[in-house]
């Protein structure tokens, strides 16, 4: 009796999830399945897959065929990347001086930087935007790799202090013995051991930074310095009725994230769920 | 003497200190002090002022909610924003916390494959999320009349996202479907982390699961609901990405889905005649800052005090 009734059970927790996840899918199959189809064959059936009729590559063909994508999906690549090394050596060298030494204002120094995880630049805009002016950054992607380092870097201190204050003292002191100074001893000891928040804070850097459309519009919008998710914007505005194009260059603009958050994904809910974030 | 403060925790400290404070901090206290001066000259086409800014005080306040210039936009753009939100706690959080309570069942299978596929979406950018479902609603397509008339129900089928009434509950739909996983995700890393004996405890005392649940795992993860709670607040209040997608800077109809965010943009950078007018945009951004920093000190407050009290 109590077999079946949790048999029971466990059959309506599928079907819900399984409901559930077909709906977080379906528009993602919609997005990548149609770019592999014909014009024609998008609006007549949206739904079926592609097959020998309406197999199409015609979008990523036009797609590839256009330099300036190639300029985006770099530009984008070398924001997230730079953006991403700088968070992670600026994030990491802030929280081992937060946890590993006792200073006056230890405290209200953490406080101050956390305040950033809750508060969104964005509502700095019409500061950042005369500041960039005057700093000659506007339309460069230097000016959108500042604001990232430093719209990220509140979360990236916080993940890492809160790791860092788990590490072993022993191995601290032991290095300290043998007459290795403090500078080393975070470059060449404890840098090493901060691969798995480092994931962590990979993650929470790359999406926002790769998926955001607001600073690049404000910024970069045009000159060939825009990124991929200003550029597909742009292009959706101008090319409303080319479909295969707009398709294969939604789907490529998503899949580096899909990739790596497939990769990241498992290290990314482990984090999560041990406590890194909260 | 006071002793010297040792040199290398200042340089461990300062980068991030530095581009922090300089591109964050600063922004944020000089926006507030730009709203209290009348139009300067940011950029040669923004207004045709001489540079000259006046210092007017409360002034973009008082006319930010009273003047009919921009009042009825403000207001409109915050109710709507309110809407938005509350349909994001009183949706996104029940959804994400029942699959998160299925997922966090110890004998259920697949249950790494279902938490990845439902926290994909949150991954995506969301002008991509804007443009599948602008499609996905169009009449081009007809994609809901073909699911709707499996059941019978084609007839309901309207533009949704083109009527007045109906557009800001769809765009909010579209976003939570977006970021259900966010909840799901923190949910279920506070139910996993229940420690065994309490749940042991409750079975051998004959505790059903769905009593064990409502009874002992629900206020034990409070907090993080709280949390989940702050924290949408604030995504919302800062949102705009989706709006833009979907429905550019007008957020139309009739501006029936501008939220803060898209104000902001159409009130800095202006649009049609309107010139772009930099510190009323600052007003604007101002009163969201202090909108989200009451949200997040009520928080703070109501929850983290009730925090402790649960710690086990």
């Amino acid at each position: 009796m109590k077999n079946l009734s949790s048999k029971l059970n466990s059959t309506i927790m599928h079907m819900v999830l399984i409901f559930y996840t077909l709906i977080c899918l379906f528009p993602v199959y919609l997005l990548v399945n149609n770019s592999f189809k014909s014009r024609r064959a998008i609006f007549k059936q949206p739904l079926s897959l592609p097959n020998e009729e309406t197999f199409s590559l015609a979008g990523y063909l036009k797609m590839f065929s256009r330099v300036d994508f190639g300029v985006f999906f770099y530009n984008s690549i070398s924001v997230t990347i730079i953006t991403l090394f700088f968070v992670l050596l600026f994030g990491a060298m802030a929280a081992w001086a937060l946890s590993e030494y006792k200073f006056k204002g230890n405290t209200m120094l953490g406080l101050y930087l956390a305040f950033g995880i809750m508060i969104p630049i964005k509502l700095g805009t019409v500061s950042i935007l005369q500041l960039m002016n005057s700093l000659n950054l506007v339309n460069s992607l230097t000016g959108l790799i500042i604001i990232y380092i430093a719209q990220s870097l509140p979360l990236a201190i916080w993940i890492l202090t809160e790791f860092m204050k788990q590490l072993s003292n022993e191995l601290k002191e032991a290095a300290r013995c043998d007459g290795v100074n403090e500078y080393q001893l975070f470059f060449y000891i404890v840098l090493p051991l901060l691969r798995p928040p480092m994931a962590t804070v990979g993650v929470f850097t790359m999406v926002p930074v790769w998926n955001d459309l607001w600073w690049p519009l404000i910024l970069a919008p045009s000159n060939g310095k825009q990124t991929v998710i200003l550029g597909m914007q742009q292009y959706i505005g101008q090319y409303v009725t080319n479909w295969n194009a707009i398709f294969a260059s939604l789907s490529l603009a998503l899949i580096p994230v899909i990739i790596f958050y497939l990769i990241f994904s498992r290290q990314l809910i482990r984090s999560i769920t041990s406590g890194a974030v909260k | 003497m006071k002793k010297k403060f040792p040199l290398h925790i200042i340089v461990f400290l300062f980068p991030a200190c530095f581009i922090y404070s300089i591109f964050m901090i600063y922004p944020l206290i000089d926006t507030m002090r730009v709203s209290l001066y009348t139009q300067n000259l940011l950029g040669e086409n923004m207004d045709d002022s001489s540079g000259v800014r006046a210092f007017i005080g409360l002034r973009n306040y008082y006319d930010l909610f009273f003047n009919d210039t921009w009042s009825w936009h403000f207001w409109n753009a915050l109710k709507n924003n309110i809407y938005f939100f509350l349909l994001h706690i009183s949706i996104q959080t029940p959804v994400g916390l029942l699959i998160a309570a299925f997922l966090s069942n110890k004998e259920l299978k697949l249950k790494n494959t279902y938490r990845t596929l439902i926290f994909l979406p949150a991954m995506m950018s969301i002008v991509i999320v804007g443009y599948i479902f602008n499609l996905i609603l169009s009449s081009l397509w007809g994609i809901p009349q073909t699911i709707l008339g499996l059941v019978g129900l084609e007839d309901i089928v309207q533009p949704w996202l083109g009527l007045k009434g109906s557009a800001l509950i769809t765009v909010s739909l579209i976003s939570i479907w977006q970021f259900v996983g966010i909840p799901m995700l923190l949910f279920y890393a506070a139910l996993v982390s229940i420690p065994e004996e309490i749940l042991d405890a409750a079975k051998v005392d004959g505790s059903s699961g769905y009593n064990t649940f409502w009874k002992i795992k629900f206020p034990l993860i409070l907090p993080t609901i709280g949390l989940m709670c702050v924290l949408t607040y604030v995504g919302n209040f800062n949102a705009f990405d989706l709006i833009y997608a979907i429905k550019n800077i007008y957020a139309g109809p009739e501006f029936s889905t501008d939220l803060m965010g898209t104000f902001f943009y159409r009130t800095f950078f202006g649009y049609q005649h309107q010139l772009g007018n930099p510190t009323m945009g600052a007003t604007v951004a101002s009163t969201t800052f202090v909108i989200i920093l009451v949200g997040v000190v009520f928080y703070l407050y109501a929850f983290q005090k009730r925090i402790t009290r649960y710690q086990y």
